[in-house]
């Protein structure tokens, strides 16, 4: 009997022992000399994997072009990629090892707000340059010298909302928001920007990012009789906001945010997604574009790209890594990996049109996105359908 | 007098081995691993003190982490006071709550005090993520300042690995101190039996609080030294996962025993470090690696691999002896 | 008034699915004495199952209810053949963190086997909400708080009126006596294994139509159902069966009534009360045991 549990206890021994072995032999990279390389950092598993996962491959795809394209300057490119699981001590540990381990010349990511917070001061400590996935507005504001960011913050979506709403005659609103960094970042917003727009929040109620039932909320939304609801919040929570505002027979227009522009959220809500309108970047509506639009070239690029590399369908997300590895790629451009110089090519960086929107960073501005980087679509018949400006 | 002796060279070896660690790896990537394996270290220490000799479970103890990483955030940054300071009252906040939820939550006792404790882990949570004005809520709490000493600025670096592995050592030797003073003896009669430790007089109430209070204390110590290391905080670091990380690792590193829970935070530290190159099957591969030490090292890797070490001693021992008699 | 009966309805909705976890984790205790804090991932794979059967093979739902549940609860007899009975002379806490452990793991598999995605599940029935004093009342709910009281009426009478429940009822006394007096403990031990991970796929079939589903929704559900398991008390199976409505009903009321953002804490607060009264939990069945 003894002795089976020792012999089990070596084996369990041998396993850890092998596992570690296989992490330590890491499959040695054929470019390691004379690469240029970068690092990655995104959420791709955890909450925020929705936004990580396509962000990831989207940066694997990007390296892979350039270095078919031949490199930067004749010099392969090498992503370093680590997944910070939305934890922010993971962020701190994973940007560690890009800076001290791997020696990157540039960081793209993380995904998340309180990720990206959490590994700024590091940032800007080792001068590395890093251009951020996340849509908090203070991750840019104030300016830090070393910290870009290329999704659009939640400051012009809440605006572009506002602007719709005016047009509609909408005063009275109530809003929902989901109980984590990105729902409270819109909340603030939605709130602090409502006067400008002649807008009165009547209510705000928030729901957990793995609640089965928001109806308690809804049910006291709707005893405040708002014009319209506003729900801030990222998939599933959102679908499900959507199917109980549908089953309380709530007779208000429904807006959401940026966060469940994808057709997954169609798919989700089922029926209860006709009718809402929401703010999001172009690429869900490609074909819907003017032929003149400047993006249109860019966003079919992406999407036919990614769909023939993954065979799976093209998210808004991912083209934050999209933008973000283009503009990196032309600022380390002539630099010869002086961290330096791209940093400053970054923050001169003006008129890059990208999936994003346009992007035309400077000296007080790290962020570079104009209002228009955003479209207001209503869901209708199952599809998107453009709001007239 | 032969214990004396032996627990002089395990710390003179724990020190020396933190000291050549601190001077000889310069990699900041590595020291900062192992600065959150003290850290860590800190958490299961004060958590094993309460499990391991007390028999008490918390699945609520990150709320004492994250009690002393708010307070000295809070403190020191929004209204400028010395960390040193905020430490002290994060210590001083941590043992009174203990206190005030110790006091009604520790008389429950087995998977109810569990469910308590993870009541007010959770409690704790909601307060952090949503007393915005105060917290900064879910988005976290920028700009803590980096510790000072006179001229010494820790930054991360060998400086703050050397900062958290001396708090390491001394909760270490105040550990050792409460187990072998009258308070570790009575501490492990109610792990034994609590009726029978009551019975020869033993206030057992008052002593699992004390010994609440004392690992709340660590907690906020170790929230401390996290908050000013990684400068930024927020709810996630503090939440149920985190409890039960914290309860997986001193079970895993072995109960009631001290360098377990250095092994345990170590463990646990590094494996998602070593796992990140398994990508999408790291969560599967850690999961099995739990399940199967637990299944064959139920007492934790400290008393396992012992076994492991003893019984290949007495092997070759045997075999010799073996080889006398054939010999003869 | 309209509003609180509303608030009443969800939170007994909700109340239901948690009713179904606790009772399951509270057999599954008072047959093994070990709490499985891998119950809510069973719950996952059964909403999950539900996704693959129904809606994307299109098998008719009472064939795809079947065989979720029958192939969930093999998983879980797997789980205890291979980890629990393994290592079963060990102290409860170590079983625990093993939970923990395969909890991790089948997070793990689900997400590989799945991807990340949620996936939404139609309702059962096709009709609409009912409307009762003003309050809409979805017939997805009706089916759980019937599929609730069926389980929990059927686990019931298991207990009280077959042999092999009150050989169960047996074990959960006294192991030893059970085993004196011919009752195979080990086997009951595997069979309350497989009813509860029965259950537990069963809740997850019937929770997947009002929320989405995906990989990582287990913990919160397990996590809920252990504390109404608590609340009731551990082994008794109204207990745990009311422990699961209350706490529904306290978490709609608390997010109705004083703050959304709070709710979760109102009603922790208001358990945590209740446990300082009754430190067993309000139906006990037997005197609860230390770690």
């Amino acid at each position: 009997m003894k002795q089976r549990k020792i012999n089990a206890a070596l084996l369990v021994m041998a396993f850890c022992g092998m596992v570690m072995a296989a992490s330590v032999i890491e499959t040695p990279s054929v470019l390691a000399a004379s690469a240029y390389k970068i690092g990655g950092i995104f959420d791709s598993t955890g909450p925020a994997s929705f936004l990580g996962d396509p962000e990831k491959k989207t940066m694997e795809m990007m390296v892979e072009q350039i270095n078919a394209a031949g490199g930067i300057d004749g010099q392969k490119v090498e992503a370093v990629i680590y997944d910070s699981e939305g934890d922010p001590a993971k962020a701190v540990s994973a940007v560690n090892k890009l800076l001290h381990k791997d020696n990157v010349i540039a960081i793209i990511g993380p995904s998340t707000t309180p990720t990206t917070l959490a590994i700024v001061n590091f940032i800007e400590k080792a001068r590395v340059p890093l251009i951020s996935c996340a849509a908090g507005v203070e991750i840019t504001s104030p300016i830090k010298p070393w910290v870009f960011k290329t999704a659009q913050s939640d400051l012009l979506a809440v605006a572009a909302i506002y602007k719709t709403m005016q047009a509609k005659g909408i005063k009275k609103i109530g809003i929902i928001t989901v109980a984590n960094a990105f729902g409270e970042s819109g909340k603030n917003q939605l709130v602090g920007q409502a006067k400008d727009f002649g807008i009165e929040v009547v209510i705000k109620e928030s729901f957990g990012p793995n609640d089965t039932d928001t109806t308690a909320q809804l049910t006291k939304i709707k005893s405040a009789l708002p014009d319209a609801i506003v729900c801030w919040g990222t998939n599933p929570g959102p679908a499900v906001v959507a199917k109980n505002v549908k089953q309380l027979k709530i007779d208000v227009p429904l807006y959401q945010s940026h966060g469940v522009a994808s057709p997954k959220f169609i798919e989700l809500a089922g029926d209860a997604s006709e009718g809402i309108i929401l703010p999001t970047g172009k690429i869900l509506v490609t074909k819907l574009l003017a032929e003149t639009d400047p993006q249109k070239k860019i966003l079919e690029k992406y999407e036919a790209d990614y769909k023939t590399k993954f065979n799976s369908n093209v998210s808004g997300f991912g083209g934050y890594a999209y933008d973000a590895m283009l503009m990196l790629d032309n600022a380390v451009k002539g630099s010869g990996g002086d961290k330096e110089k791209i940093r400053a090519a970054l923050e001169s960086t003006k008129k890059y049109v990208g999936v994003t929107g346009e992007f035309n960073f400077s000296a007080t501005d790290h962020n570079g996105l104009s209002p228009d980087a955003f479209v207001m679509v209503e869901i209708k018949g199952g599809t998107w359908k453009l709001l007239d400006k | 007098m032969a214990e004396q002796k032996r627990i002089f060279i395990e710390h003179s070896i724990f020190m020396l081995v933190v000291i050549l660690c601190g001077i000889f790896i310069e990699n900041t990537y590595y020291l900062q691993i192992m600065t959150f394996i003290g850290i860590n270290t800190l958490l299961a220490l004060g958590l094993n003190m309460l499990m391991g000799y007390a028999g008490q479970v918390s699945l609520g103890h990150a709320a004492f982490y994250g009690i002393g990483a708010y307070t000295t955030a809070i403190l020191s940054t929004t209204f400028g006071i010395s960390p040193w300071i905020a430490l002290l009252c994060a210590v001083g906040g941590a043992v009174f709550i203990a206190f005030v939820v110790g006091l009604p939550t520790l008389k429950l006792s087995g998977y109810y005090l569990g469910m308590g404790t993870l009541g007010f882990g959770m409690i704790v949570n909601i307060v952090f993520r949503e007393w915005s004005s105060v917290t900064g809520g879910s988005s976290g709490f920028v700009g803590i300042p980096m510790l000072e000493a006179g001229s010494i600025l820790f930054e991360s670096g060998s400086s703050y690995f050397f900062l958290v592995w001396a708090v390491v050592f001394i909760a270490i030797i105040i550990c050792r101190r409460i187990l072998s003073s009258r308070m570790g003896r009575a501490l492990r009669s109610i792990h034994d039996g609590e009726n029978a430790s009551m019975a020869v007089g033993v206030n057992t109430h008052f002593l699992k609080l004390q010994i609440f209070m004392f690992s709340a204390a660590l907690g906020a110590i170790a929230g401390f030294l996290y908050a000013h290391f990684v400068m930024f905080i927020s709810p996630e670091s503090f939440g149920f996962m985190v409890s039960v990380k914290m309860v997986t690792m001193v079970v895993i590193g072995g109960m009631a025993s001290v360098w377990g829970a250095i092994l345990g935070a170590s463990l646990l530290t590094l494996l998602p470090e070593v796992l990140h190159s398994f990508q999408e099957y790291e969560m599967i591969i850690f999961g099995l690696i739990l399940m199967v030490v637990m299944i064959f090292m139920p007492q934790g890797l400290t008393r396992g691999l012992l076994d492991i070490y003893e019984h290949s001693r007495k092997k070759t021992g045997k075999i010799e002896q073996l080889n006398l008699n054939f010999k003869d | 008034m309209q509003e609180i009966i509303q608030y009443l309805f969800s939170g007994v909705t909700t109340g239901s699915i948690y009713a179904v976890i606790a009772v399951g984790l509270s057999m599954l205790y008072s047959s093994t004495e070990l709490i499985n804090f891998s119950h809510g991932e069973f719950v996952m794979l059964g909403a999950m199952g539900i996704v693959t059967l129904w809606v994307h093979l299109s098998l008719p739902l009472p064939l795809a209810f079947i065989l979720t549940v029958a192939g969930v609860s093999v998983i879980g007899m797997l789980f205890e053949r291979f980890a629990i009975r393994t290592a079963k002379k060990h102290q409860p806490i170590t079983l625990v963190i093993i939970t923990v452990g395969a909890s991790i793991l089948f997070r793990g598999l689900a997400m590989i086997l799945w991807g990340k995605d949620p996936f939404s599940v139609p309702s059962f029935s096709k009709h609409e909400s009912i409307e009762i004093a003003g309050a809409a009342l979805v017939p997805q709910s009706l089916f759980i708080v019937v599929a609730a009281f069926i389980l929990a009426g059927a686990i019931h009478l298991f207990f009280k009126q077959t042999l092999t429940g009150k050989a169960m009822v047996a074990c959960a006394v006294n192991k030893k006596a059970a085993w004196l007096s011919g009752i195979p403990s080990e086997r009951i031990g595997v069979l309350a294994f497989i009813i509860s991970t029965g259950t537990g796929a069963a809740a997850g079939i019937f929770i997947a139509p009002i929320t989405m589903s995906s990989y990582d929704m287990g913990t919160m559900l397990g996590l809920k159902g252990f504390c109404a398991a608590m609340i009731g008390g551990l082994g008794s199976l109204w207990g745990a069966f009311a422990g699961g409505i209350l706490l529904g009903v306290l978490e709609s009321l608390g997010a109705g009534l004083i703050s959304s953002g709070l709710k979760d804490a109102i009603a922790f607060i208001l358990l945590l009360l209740i446990l300082y009264i009754c430190p067993a939990g309000l139906f006990s069945a037997k005197v609860a045991k230390r770690f």
